[in-house]
This record gives C-alpha cells, structure tokens and sequence, in this order.
C-alpha cells in the first residue's frame, strides 16, 4: 500500500479522472428513473422503504386498536390481524429497515464516504433497486390476492405456514411472500457486491481501512454477513415453495389436519427454523451494524470530538460480525431441538454482550469531555443509546437459556425485539436522515418540525415498548389479537394496553409530521452550503451540494488523517477535513 | 438541557414502574423457583447497568453541553480504561450466564422417578394420554389417527392397550410427584405453555419433545398455546388440575384407556378399568 504521509502528497499524481469515463445521462429517464448514479440510486431505495415503512406503520396502528378495543374493533378478525402482523414484521425487519440500511446510505454514503465516483458496477447497482421494487410489489400484491397476505408469523414456520389453518396458508398468500424474499434476495446480492468490491477496491488515495468512518465500516461489515446470511434464507424460501407447490416434504413430516392424513412425509420442521435464524440472527445485526456506525459518526460530528476508541469500534464491529453467525439458536431454546445445544448457544449469545458493550462505553465516553452540539441528529443519537442500551440488556434475560423459557413467546419478547431492533435502529434512521438531508438536498429540515418529531418519537417508544415487558413478565403470550378471559392476567394489564395503544398512535402521528417535512423543506427549508455540520469525511467536501454525478470535482480527493480529527489542539478550525494535508496528528495510526 | 431531565426521568421513572407497577409474574406453581432467582439476578445487573449508563450520558450532556468559545478534549482512545472496562462486563455477563447454565442442566435432567405424560395437540385443542397400570406409553404414529383412535396409539403395541386416553379434556396431576412431560403435535407447531409452572416447550409434529417439572400446589391452571398454529392460536385453552394423591385417584378410576375406546364391547372382557391400574402402580 502506498505510504501517504503529507510530506509525500506532491509525489502522488493527480488524481485525475478522464470525462470520457463517466457515464453520464443523457435524458431525463436515465437521470432521474433507470438512473445509475448510486446517489439517486440511494433516494429510491430510502423513498420505497419509507413509503413501504408507511404501510407497516399503519397496519401496527390496526393491531394496535384491536388489542386494546377487541370489541370496538371486532372487525379485525384473527386471520386479519396474523395477516397485518406478518406483513408488519416482514415489511419493518426486510423491506424498510434492511433496504434504507443497505440501499438507501450505502449506496448514498459509501462512493462518498470512500472518495470513489460512483459504485464499481453501476448497472447491477440499477438492476438491484428494480429488483428490490418489483419484490416490494409482489408483496403489496398478496394484499389483493385471493386469500389475502399470508398470516404465517413473520417466521413462516412450517408446517402452519403452508396449511391450511393459517390465512394464506392454501391460498396465494403464502407463494407470494416466499417470491417476494426471493426476489428480494436477489436484487440485494446484486446491491451487496457492489457495497463490498466499491470499499475494498474503489477507496481513494489514503483511503486506507483504518482510515475509513465507521459509517462505512458498518454498512461494510453488515453487508458481508447479509452476502453470507441471506442465502440461508433463499434456500429456505425455495424449499418451502417446493413444499406448498409440488408437495414436497423438506420441511414437512406426516400430520393430520383436520381429519386428513397428509401426504408428506419426513420432513423436519425444525430444519427450517435452524436455515431461518441463521439468516435471522445475523439480520439484527445487519440491521444494527449501520446503525452503530452511523451513530458513532452523528455523536463525534455532533459532540465535536473524536470517536472514543476507533481501533476498538472498528474490532467491535468486524467481532459481533463474525460471533453473530454463531449464535442463531438462541432463537430456538423451546423449540424442542436437542436440549445441549442451550448450554453453546447461551453462552456465544452472552459473549457477543461484551463487545456490543464496549461499543456503547466509547459512544458515552466520546460525549465526555465534549463540545455537545444538541442538534436534532444529536437527540436523535442519543434516544438511540437510551432504547439500545435497554433493548439489549432485555436481551440478556433472552438469552440466558433458563431465563428465556418463562418469557419465550411472551409479549417480553415483544417488548425487547421492537426496542433493540425496531425503536433503536429506526431513530438512527431519522437521526441520519436529519444529518445527511442538507446533502441530499441542500437544504435544512425545519427546526421546529423536527424537535416535535424527536421528543415524540423518543418518548412516545419509550412508553410504549418499556411497560410492555411487563405485560409479558404476567405471562401473556404474543401472537393473541385478543386474550379473553385468562384467570393469571388481572384487569389492569387491559388499560395497560390501551395506554399502548394510545402512546402509539400518537408516535405514529409524529410521523406525519416527519413525512410533510421532507417535502416541505425541499422548497422552504435553510440553504445548508457545502459543510453544515463542519464536519471531517469526504462526502462534506465536495465541489457543490447536491454533488454531481460523479461526486467530486475534477481530481479526486487524497485523504491524509482519520476521519475524526475535531478539537485538535492548535488546529485553528474545530475539525480537518481527512483531505486536508495539515500536520499528522495524533489519531491517525494508519 | 431538556434531553438532560428527560434521561433522569427514563431512569426515575424505569426503577419507579418497576418497583411499584402491579404487574409482576404469576405466583409459581412448580419447583422451578430457580428460573424466577435468576431472573430477579439478570433484573438487578441490568437495572444497575441501564441506571449507571443512562445517568452517565445524563451527567455528560449536562456539563459538556456546548458553550461559547468551548473545545473539546482531544483523546483519540486510551487502552487501559478499555481494558478495564471489557473485564468489568465479562464479569457482570459471567454472574448472569453460570447460574443461568446450573438451572439449565437441571432443567434438561429428569428425574429418574418422574412419571410420563404425554400432551398431545392438535388445531385447536389438547388431549393427554397416561402410561396406565404397566408405567408404559404404548407408541403412535400420526398416520395411525383416526375417529376411533384419536391420538393415533399403535394398537398393535401392548403397552399402549392400558394408556389411560383423556381426549378434548382437562389433564389431572398428584401434587409434589415428578412429572415427564412427552409433548406430541398431529399436525402443526404448537407449544405447551402454563405460566405457573415457568417450564414450556414447543411441540414438533414428527417428532416428540419433552420437558420435567414438579406441581408445587394444587389448583386449576390455563394452558395456553404459545407458538403461532393458525387462526385458533389465541382459543387454543385448556386447564391442567393439580390434584391431592386422593382426588387424582379418583379422577383417574373415570377415565377410560385405550382399548376401552377402540373396543367397547368388550371392555369388561379385556382390560381392566384405569384405576385399578393405577392403584396397582
């Protein structure tokens, strides 16, 4: 690897990139529709990911009434509300939180984080979104369907999810779910390889990987497991088709439903569960990985001072990666599959606490000591370490075999997943939307709109996800659109769930706000320049905001330091860009 | 300086909620007491942690807020309170995961004297079956189900011909004896779940699972089904009755077992009614 150093800057040739190289449209549908620009790319992914959100977000409002008014709202029938919920789950867990990750600030912020024009293979970069689009179509489809969406679970596990006891589950609905996470499956992997060859091969000069934002380091390493992770799923979903289609028996033993002796047999339905979670447990991870990363990056911009521990991060990254591949049947304790399994998985699943707490002891020991700017992304960043940090200790209890087999299935279970993997996540997303908007755009959010957003939202999940564990700490299972009389449940855990209820259509409502924000300041909001956050990484420091296609001016930048030099002492400025040739300091080690 | 209260407030108002809301576990009905301690312990070392971190980030916004002229303190990392933090956690996680793995291995041990039940379910109901006078479950196959011979016992096997058969009914156990509980599905997931007894484990058609737990108290306890098995999930109830050694004898004499189903007419000929069978054990 070449040695920069600044003393050797003018030894590097420039860095010059022929016009001639650069793709670029010629007509309004190849730059704004069959676009190969990874920035529009990104604005696609993001906006079908958020108006696909919006739907998930609805059908959570719907079982939301029907669980605190099961009699105001005895329309929402049982197979209505397994249908929302799965179709809830799928959409927030694949469709939005995967997607916005992934597609919408990998591909937005890897090219410019990295200092590369654009993705190494543009056109699979395109392939990927209408594959992705079409998948998000499929789905939406099954709602009109004969039968209706499938009401499988979001786990779709054998046998109900092909039966036909399950809505869906005889009809179209199970089919189409099944096509649409194998299309999904596709159009990612085309998206994934991008993400991962452009950040090994497409960094600039200097770019060395200890030199990358964790951004980068997180979308990078997520992507890696979700290239290895997903395939499980793939086969899974393609074997269950061949199970409800030409009735084969992958995951299908010999059962009598409803009087009927099937004709399958042989099959195991545990098999399934085990290809499921070894996607599904890297999954929180894929989702949780960007958002460590950006996190880190919203608290050190924001607190004006350099992540704590980068050498650490950048480990405590790269080891919840490789350990999360290794702890998938923590999901399965009660599942029946051989009980000395518990003993490795608990303790590879207690393991992996350790660094996931190291990353939230350099997250808090970065604001000590600070110059805490309280901007929205800040809130945002901070609300995320409050629901983490809870959500994951919850996850403690889940994963500690013996604590976990009164609480499995439980609303607890309920409680803690929304808060590390739902709440969590989700104000990364809006704490980086608000950040990287003035990019996008070049303008502002509003102010005002966005505070209300953020004290909403923050408190309002807060509300809702902390006393719901305590729901299922009575023992009230999930999965019930409505408990009727149960002799251990006392009558107060109804007006529980009616504060709920309420909490979360208020937080809902916030999100309105959210959406006509993003419109409104499009027009009306602040010019925000180049550096509104005067921050260090290189997509700040492009010529003009929107950046072209193409991103940056005619050379490429050269990177010379970390990307966390603020409050350098001496420095005249609070923060050098990494291209900046100034004197070597003490953080960068690269 | 708001987002400074409102953190205070999480943690006052987290510890507050769960110290004086009313919703807590039911009372425990079996002998794994051992599960409820500790999870009272993972409650106490997270509810430390979650207080100390969340007060601490309190603490940071407040006096590091930022301020006219200000800089922030330049220290890129320092490995030795890295350190002592990672040991400090590996200790806490140990104190949650050894006793948590000691419950585990008694939980997955059964006692030798545990007497077997076998739960069977089936969409949207459960029926249990008893070994009967020989201490034997006879086998069965799915495939061998039928409106005679519901739960789909091999006649052919002569340990199955005193199975005690309770179909569609409420499941009687003696109090403070041992029990070996075979779950069996006919046709879809389902999980059989008791919240007083803590223990539940999913039930797998094609296979049998199994879980042990000893009835502490008498009384009428729900079961309910804990894994997703279609649009009856939610109705899927039943009761399990702990019994005194008097009463679950009692019981016991009016049920019928299984050759008595499959054959009725000739029930005073061939078998011997469940109670005595159960006497003689």
């Amino acid at each position: 690897m070449v040695d920069v150093t600044p003393h050797g800057a003018d030894l590097i040739p420039p860095a010059e990139v022929a016009e001639v190289e650069l793709y670029h449209p010629h007509s309004w549908w190849t730059k704004y529709v069959f676009s190969q620009d990874a920035k529009v790319i990104a604005i696609q992914y993001a906006g079908t990911a958020l108006a696909i959100g919006f739907v998930a977000l609805v059908l959570s409002w719907l079982m939301r009434l029907k669980l605190a008014f099961p009699e105001a709202f005895a329309f929402i029938t049982p197979e209505a509300y397994y249908q929302f919920m799965t179709i809830h789950g799928m959409i927030m867990v694949i469709y939005l939180l995967t997607a916005v990750f992934l597609g919408g600030f990998g591909n937005y912020l890897i090219p410019l984080m990295v200092g590369a024009r654009d993705m190494v293979f543009p056109y699979v970069n395109m392939l990927s979104y209408w594959i992705y689009l079409f998948a998000v179509l499929v789905l939406v489809a099954s709602f009109f369907a004969p039968g209706g969406p499938t009401g499988a679970g979001w786990t779709l596990y054998p046998p109900q999810a092909i039966t036909s006891g399950t809505p869906g589950g005889q009809d179209w609905g199970i089919i189409l779910m099944l096509v649409s996470l194998i299309l999904f499956i596709i159009g990612f992997t085309m998206g994934g390889l991008n993400y991962v060859v452009t950040v090994l091969q497409g960094r600039t000069r200097g770019m060395t990987l200890m030199r990358l934002p964790l951004t980068v380091w997180g979308i990078f390493t997520a992507t890696v497991m979700a290239l290895l992770a997903f395939p499980a799923l793939f086969v899974a979903c393609v074997m269950m088709l061949f199970d409800r289609i030409v009735g084969t028996s992958f995951f299908m033993p010999a059962i009598v439903e409803m009087g009927q002796l099937s004709t399958t047999s042989g099959g195991s339905p545990i098999l399934f569960q085990h290809l499921f979670w070894f996607f599904g447990h890297p999954e929180v991870y894929i989702v949780a990985l960007p958002a460590f990363g950006i996190v880190s990056d919203l608290i050190s911009t924001h607190a004006r001072k350099n992540i704590f521990g980068y050498r650490m991060m950048v480990w405590a990254i790269v080891g919840i990666g490789a350990l999360s591949f290794v702890v998938w049947a923590h999901h399965m304790y009660v599942s029946g599959m051989h009980p000395y399994f518990g003993f490795f998985f608990a303790t590879t699943t207690l393991i992996i606490a350790v660094p996931t707490a190291l990353k939230v002891y350099n997250w808090i020991l970065t604001l000590w000591r600070g110059d805490i700017h309280l901007t929205i992304p800040m809130l945002f960043a901070l609300a995320f370490i409050v629901t983490f940090v809870n959500g994951g200790l919850t996850g403690l209890f889940l994963g500690n075999v013996v604590v976990d087999v009164p609480l499995s299935d439980t609303m607890f279970v309920v409680a803690h997943f929304h808060m590390v993997m739902g709440v969590a996540p989700i104000l990364v997303v809006f704490g980086a939307i608000y950040h990287w908007y003035p990019k996008i755009t070049g303008r502002m959010l509003n102010e005002a709109m966005g505070r209300f957003h953020f004290w909403v939202t923050f408190v309002g999940a807060y509300l809702i996800f902390f006393p719901m564990h305590y729901i299922g700490l009575v023992g009230v299972p999930r999965r019930y659109p409505e408990l009727g009389d149960t002799a251990f449940v006392p009558a107060s855990v109804q007006t529980l769930n009616e504060f709920i209820t309420i909490a979360a259509l208020t937080v809902g409502f916030a999100q309105l706000v959210f959406l006509f924000n993003l419109f409104w300041s499009l027009r009306n909001g602040r010019q925000a320049g180049d550096n509104p956050w005067r921050a260090t990484t290189l997509e700040w420091q492009t010529a003009g905001t929107p950046p072209p296609h193409g991103n940056f001016a005619k050379e490429l930048p050269v990177v010379y330091r970390w990307a966390y030099d603020y409050s350098v002492p001496g420095a005249p400025e609070d923060f050098i860009p990494q291209n900046d040739p100034g004197p070597v300091t003490q953080g960068d080690r690269a | 300086m708001a987002i400074a209260l409102v953190l205070v407030l999480i943690v006052v108002g987290s510890v507050l909620f769960h110290v004086l809301s009313p919703w807590w576990w039911t009372p425990i009905a079996s002998n794994w007491g051992y599960i409820d301690s500790t999870l009272v312990i993972t409650f106490w070392i997270t509810g430390a942690v979650f207080t100390a971190v969340v007060l601490f980030m309190a603490y940071c916004v407040y006096r590091f807020r930022h301020k006219e002229g200000a800089r922030a303190h330049y220290e890129p990392e320092s490995r030795k309170l890295e350190s002592w933090l990672t040991a400090i956690t590996a200790v806490g996680v140990a104190a949650m995961l050894a006793p948590g793995l000691f419950v585990w291995s008694q939980f997955i041990s059964v006692p030798k004297d545990a007497t077997e039940v076998e739960v069977v379910a089936q969409q949207w109901q459960w029926s249990y079956r008893l070994p009967g006078a020989d201490g034997k479950l006879g086998t069965s196959n799915a495939r061998l189900v039928s409106p005679d011979n519901p739960l789909g016992v091999n006649p052919e096997d002569p340990n199955g011909q005193d199975d005690v058969v309770v179909e569609a009914a409420d499941l009687h156990l003696p109090v403070d004896k041992p029990v070996k509980v075979l779950l069996r599905s006919l046709d879809v997931l389902h999980d059989f779940y008791v919240p007083e007894f803590r223990a539940k484990m999913d039930m797998v058609p094609g296979t049998v699972t199994y879980f042990w737990f000893t009835p502490t108290r008498t009384g009428t306890f729900e079961v309910l089904c804990a894994e997703l098995c279609g649009v009856g999930h939610a109705f899927m109830r039943g009761a399990v009755l702990v019994d005194t050694e008097q009463d679950y004898t009692t019981w016991l004499q009016q049920q019928s077992t299984f050759a008595q189903l499959s054959a009725p007419a000739k029930v005073g000929a061939l078998a011997e009614p469940a109670g005595t069978a159960a006497k003689a054990e």
